[in-house]
């Protein structure tokens, strides 16, 4: 299948290596994945801190940019990313015909587990990695997307990698975006509380599908002086290939 | 009196964030009321045709809402009830107060009602020298603290056995207990006395019901059922978004409410109540007065996506989800109504001029709407509220925000000029990744708020398209 790979703003500047393991994963799953460089970000920080109308443009250019590739499927790296290319139609509605392209667009945009898992129906990509690890459910992936059992799938089929629940693992980090930022305190409060669910099992790393997620938990894990890895799924379901 | 300021959220959740006593009793209630409700729903597997059916119904009853409350008046006064209406809290708080100033200095007794914390109505009728007593025992509690509710259903959520104990002591002049059968017979005995002596009880209602005139109210510790049948006259204060079609519709809102608010299959008393005695073999209050409360009601009402706020039950299920709110509890929200329903609803009663901050006290990470009973999107509502914020509307008819955001409309409008070009855009994130190398980003207030307690990721060396580039370059 090819696909053509939606790789979002903090994935690519600050996660590249996510990046990297999401075209590795999506090759070995069989796809051939092309990649638009001219892509920059969706609009979503700005929809969600209440800026519609720079986020209607970059929503708009972003649509524009995938439906001029007639790749099957949008991939993205993030279920925060995924679910505002879902919503966009809504976003959009009241601009014309912008509302139907975004709903085409949107029809073949799915987030990196959720399409390994329910489209492809791959659950085994043959990965190793020799760690004990808590998933973090992304809360846009979980809630707006429905990925709850997707990508524990995928974590379970992975060889010599340990998946331990932490109690709470639903709940959110406390990034959300511009919140992280507006409210600090308070989102510091709400990772401490995750982390030390996580830090009671006694895993070596926290993995989850949104680099947002990943940029606060590990954030915060550094600060306390925690060797805990923060992990992007790709990454872990990339590691050990070949081998 | 606790002073509500939602104008200063920040300032409130950071002073909460220091009060380990606060987090630490907020984290037990809470964590008791998610655990409950979550058994509570497991064991129902129609729950989400009930929600459906519930938000159903709500939606009908808001877009025909003219037609339910006078189909409610007209029954209501064929029982024997005096109906009024009250456009804002001054007018309600008039109407109450002419029917106490009627009786004289009567006692007063109340159950909990939001309604009332919301119209301030005890502030009111104490200002005209009236003593009106709360029976619920945690409104009790912080009536006798002089605070305000924070928790839709469980108003002194946020207070300790010690505290109570501590309070009670000083307020009652009882010796100091922390045993909570104690300190419940204590209260039992000062409230039966009012019990037995009021003349005039006050309440609210989780429904009114068109079809029979009558309202539901549910709780569990009797005191409304006491409420409503011994004081010779009952008024009560009913939101006009209330009001619910039919009488069949409760076998909906009676499993779901219950379940959702505490995690009981049903709360242990629930009185629906139609009218006055009939005749001296009747049993109840002579006289029955409902007073129908707008408020600001009809105009979230005339607004397309915010009407749904209206839906709401007053279960509290979206307080006990919220990650913000069991960090700080209902008082940083500065609004009788907290959490995540109440960021909505304020602003849309009140207007944005002081509650420009509470449709951002949220990380909109959704776990709210996932137990709405009536599958109200408030991540959606919060973030249409933002919007207002930014473009300087005003919800409804109420007030629009005070302060303009200029400096973040500069940033998002210049950061959409960097993203509508790759060309710029990838020249900004070489800037950037070079600006936080040589320590610039320092000077950005984002970047230091993130660093208040987290290291900020450093942008890689080499971005992902850049990777990509280069591994085009080689042929791959």
């Amino acid at each position: 299948m090819r696909v053509s790979l939606f790789v979002s703003c903090l994935v690519d500047q600050l996660w590249p290596a996510a990046g990297a393991a999401t075209v590795a994963v999506l090759r070995k799953a069989g796809c051939a994945v092309e990649f638009d460089p001219r892509q920059t970000c969706c609009g979503q920080p700005a929809w969600n801190t209440g800026y519609t109308k720079d986020a209607r443009a970059l929503l708009k250019r972003t649509v524009a940019l995938l439906e001029e590739s007639d790749a099957e499927a949008v991939v993205v790296p993030s279920g925060s990313c995924t679910a505002m290319l879902r919503h966009a139609p809504t976003a959009l509605g009241g601009e014309g015909s912008w509302s139907e392209r975004a709903a085409a667009v949107a029809g073949r945009t799915h987030e990196l587990s959720g399409f390994l898992v329910d489209v492809l129906g791959v659950e085994d990509l043959g990965a190793r990695l020799e760690r004990r690890v808590s998933w973090h459910d992304a809360c846009h992936g979980l809630r707006e997307l429905g990925l709850r059992e997707q990508p524990r799938r995928l974590l379970k089929n992975v060889s010599g990698c340990e998946l331990v629940e932490a109690p709470g693992c639903e709940e959110c980090c406390g990034f959300g975006g511009t919140f992280s930022a507006k409210h600090p305190e308070l989102s510091v409060a709400m990772s401490d509380e995750k982390i030390e669910a996580i830090e009671a099992t006694g895993v070596d790393a926290v993995v989850s599908s949104d680099a947002g997620c990943l940029m606060q938990l590990r954030g915060r894990l550094e600060a306390r002086g925690s060797s805990i890895e923060a992990l992007h799924i790709a990454e872990v379901l990339a590691s050990g290939r070949g081998a | 009196m606790t002073h509500l300021h939602p104008e200063r959220f920040g300032e409130n959740a950071r002073a909460a964030l220091g009060d380990e006593v606060l987090r630490g009793a907020l984290r037990k209630a809470t964590g008791l009321f998610g655990r409950q409700r979550g058994a509570a729903v497991a064991e129902m597997p129609e729950w989400e045709a009930l929600r459906e059916r519930a938000r159903a119904v709500k939606a009908e009853a808001l877009a025909s809402l003219d037609v339910q409350l006078e189909r409610f008046e007209e029954r209501a006064t064929a029982n024997g009830i005096q109906v009024r209406w009250a456009r804002d809290a001054t007018e309600a708080c008039e109407q109450v107060k002419a029917i106490a100033e009627r009786l004289g200095r009567p006692t007063i007794v109340k159950s909990k009602s939001m309604a009332t914390e919301e119209i301030r109505l005890n502030e009111h009728l104490e200002q005209a020298g009236h003593r009106p007593v709360e029976t619920d025992l945690g409104e009790w509690i912080i009536q006798l603290a002089g605070e305000t509710p924070s928790h839709i259903i469980a108003p002194a959520i946020h207070k300790t056995k010690r505290q109570v104990g501590e309070l009670f002591a000083e307020k009652l002049g009882i010796p100091r207990s922390e045993d909570e059968r104690e300190l419940t017979r204590a209260a039992r005995r000062a409230l039966r006395h009012s019990f037995a002596t009021a003349e005039l009880g006050i309440t609210g209602a989780n429904f009114a019901i068109a079809e029979t005139g009558s309202i539901l109210l549910i709780e569990n510790e009797g005191n409304i059922r006491l409420a409503t049948s011994m004081p010779r006259v009952l008024v009560a204060l009913v939101g006009i978004e209330k009001v619910i079609p039919r009488l069949c519709d409760l076998q909906v809102f009676l499993r779901l409410l219950p379940r959702s608010g505490t995690g009981q299959r049903l709360t242990s008393y629930q009185s629906l109540i139609s009218g006055p005695r009939a005749g001296s073999g009747d049993e109840g209050p002579e006289e029955m007065i409902v007073i129908l409360l707008d408020n600001g009601r009809s105009s979230v009402l005339a607004d397309n996506s915010l009407r749904e706020s209206l839906a709401c039950i007053r279960c509290g299920a979206c307080l006990n989800a919220c990650p913000v709110y069991r960090q700080i509890g209902g008082h940083a929200y500065g609004s009788v109504y907290a959490g995540p329903i109440g960021s909505v609803i304020t602003p849309g009663l009140q207007g944005l001029e002081k509650t420009a901050e509470l449709p951002f006290a949220s990380s909109l990470c959704g776990a709210c709407r996932e137990v709405c009973p009536v599958k109200i999107d408030l991540p959606a509502l919060l973030t249409r509220l933002r919007a207002d914020v930014v473009e300087g509307r005003a919800p409804g008819q109420g007030q629009r925000p005070r302060r303009p955001r200029r400096i973040e409309k500069a940033a998002f409008a210049f950061w959409r000029w960097l993203a509508s070009d790759p060309v710029r855009w990838t020249l900004s994130m070489r800037v950037a990744r070079l600006a936080q190398r040589a320590g610039l980003d320092r000077l950005l207030p984002p970047a230091r708020a993130w660093r208040k307690g987290r290291a900020l990721r450093p942008f890689a060396p080499r971005s992902f398209r850049e990777r990509w580039k280069e591994d085009d370059r080689r042929g791959r």
